[in-house]
């Protein structure tokens, strides 16, 4: 069993959730593509680590998830913060840095 | 094989969906089937802990707390379809695509050598779970510390994100009751309960109104937003319903007698 067709997956999704992040403006849509891009990696990770024969690479992926997880939660409640001041989910709508 | 050659395309039609998808709930389902596949996948590749972890931590917890979120943003917040960049949309998806494509021609022109695999490994440790908590708790273990000062910290931050001042002191029950009886005094509002929705024989449900003792309808029985909907329902039919069970039941009495 071959490990290039789960690479050439890993890299279509990180692509397609690539291209979310940029096409899309609903905060909440965006960083669901960051999590598509994080699960990509993370089939990257589970590969090379059956191509390598050891479980670094589990290892890894599972750091991912924690970090991940953690990071849902932290970037969900700036969501709702930003949403309840500003009634709007857009990422365009947050732009008072700029001025 | 077969299930990578069965779900590979499933995920990409999936996460392309996804990036298309105008309502947000349809993307969080799209990625809860490529959530759920990648599990499948690391079934496949020898990861079975990580397949469990996947389905528990990120369909389980992950994608359940995008739902909670978009339920509380609404459900309908779509996407605006105006472009604060020209062209950034066109933009995106070539360099996406260009992207994609050097990556895949790269990974597909790299020689990668003979497939390990994992049996070995997993014979030498005892199983899966055992090799990863026997890597987890020597060489990784101050990343594993680490991790649980970063979930404190994304507790702490979530909790104080969410925190709201309270910026009137809560009404106590002593507040509600004066207020209660002012509103009495000075506009003749009703200090008690309101009624509650009217019974029949076939329906009691909330947008039945309740009768007043003159056969007239209870306007406060019904709530004020089923009215402005106009999902009231018309009480005359079951009343003219309810008359003629009663003349039967009486003419059944009669014959019995």
């Amino acid at each position: 069993m071959s490990t290039t067709p789960f690479l050439v997956l890993s890299a279509m999704l990180f692509g397609v959730g690539a291209v979310g992040v940029l096409v899309r403006r609903n905060a909440i849509v965006v960083f669901m593509c960051v999590e598509l891009m994080l699960n990509a990696a993370n089939l990257a990770f589970v590969t090379f680590s059956r191509q390598h024969g050891n479980f670094d690479g589990q290892i890894a992926a599972f750091f991912v998830m924690v970090v991940a997880a953690a990071e849902v939660v932290v970037g969900l409640a700036i969501i709702m913060t930003i949403f309840r001041t500003r009634r709007s989910a857009s990422v365009d709508d947050a732009s008072l840095l700029k001025y | 094989m077969i299930a990578f050659w069965v779900l590979a395309p499933i995920m990409v039609v999936s996460a392309i969906a996804m990036v298309m998808a105008r309502k947000a709930v349809h993307c969080a389902l799209l990625l809860a089937v490529i959530m759920i596949s990648l599990a499948v996948l690391y079934a496949v590749q020898n990861a079975p802990f990580l397949f469990a972890v996947q389905i528990v931590v990120y369909t389980g917890a992950v994608l359940m707390l995008f739902l909670f979120v978009l339920m509380l943003v609404g459900v309908d917040s779509s996407d605006s379809l105006v472009e604060t960049l020209r062209g950034q949309r066109v933009t995106a998806v070539v360099l996406g695509l260009l992207f994609g494509l050097l990556v895949v021609v790269a990974i597909s022109q790299a020689t990668l050598g003979s497939v390990v695999g994992l049996a070995d490994a997993s014979e030498q440790a005892g199983g899966n779970v055992k090799g990863i908590a026997a890597l987890l708790f020597s060489r990784y273990v101050f990343a594993f510390e680490v991790t649980s000062a970063l979930l404190i910290t994304a507790a702490l931050g979530a909790m104080v994100l969410a925190h709201r001042e309270r910026l009137t002191p809560k009404p106590t029950q002593r507040d509600m009751v004066t207020q209660r009886m002012h509103d009495y005094a000075t506009s003749g509002i009703h200090p008690g309960a309101l009624p509650g929705p009217g019974s029949f024989a076939r329906h009691n449900s909330v947008d039945t109104p309740a009768l007043l003792p003159d056969g007239t309808v209870s306007e406060l029985s019904i709530s004020r937003v089923m009215r402005a909907r106009g999902t009231v329902r018309d009480v005359s039919r079951d009343r003219a319903g309810e008359r003629e069970i009663e003349t039967e039941s009486r003419q059944i009495e009669e014959g019995n007698t």
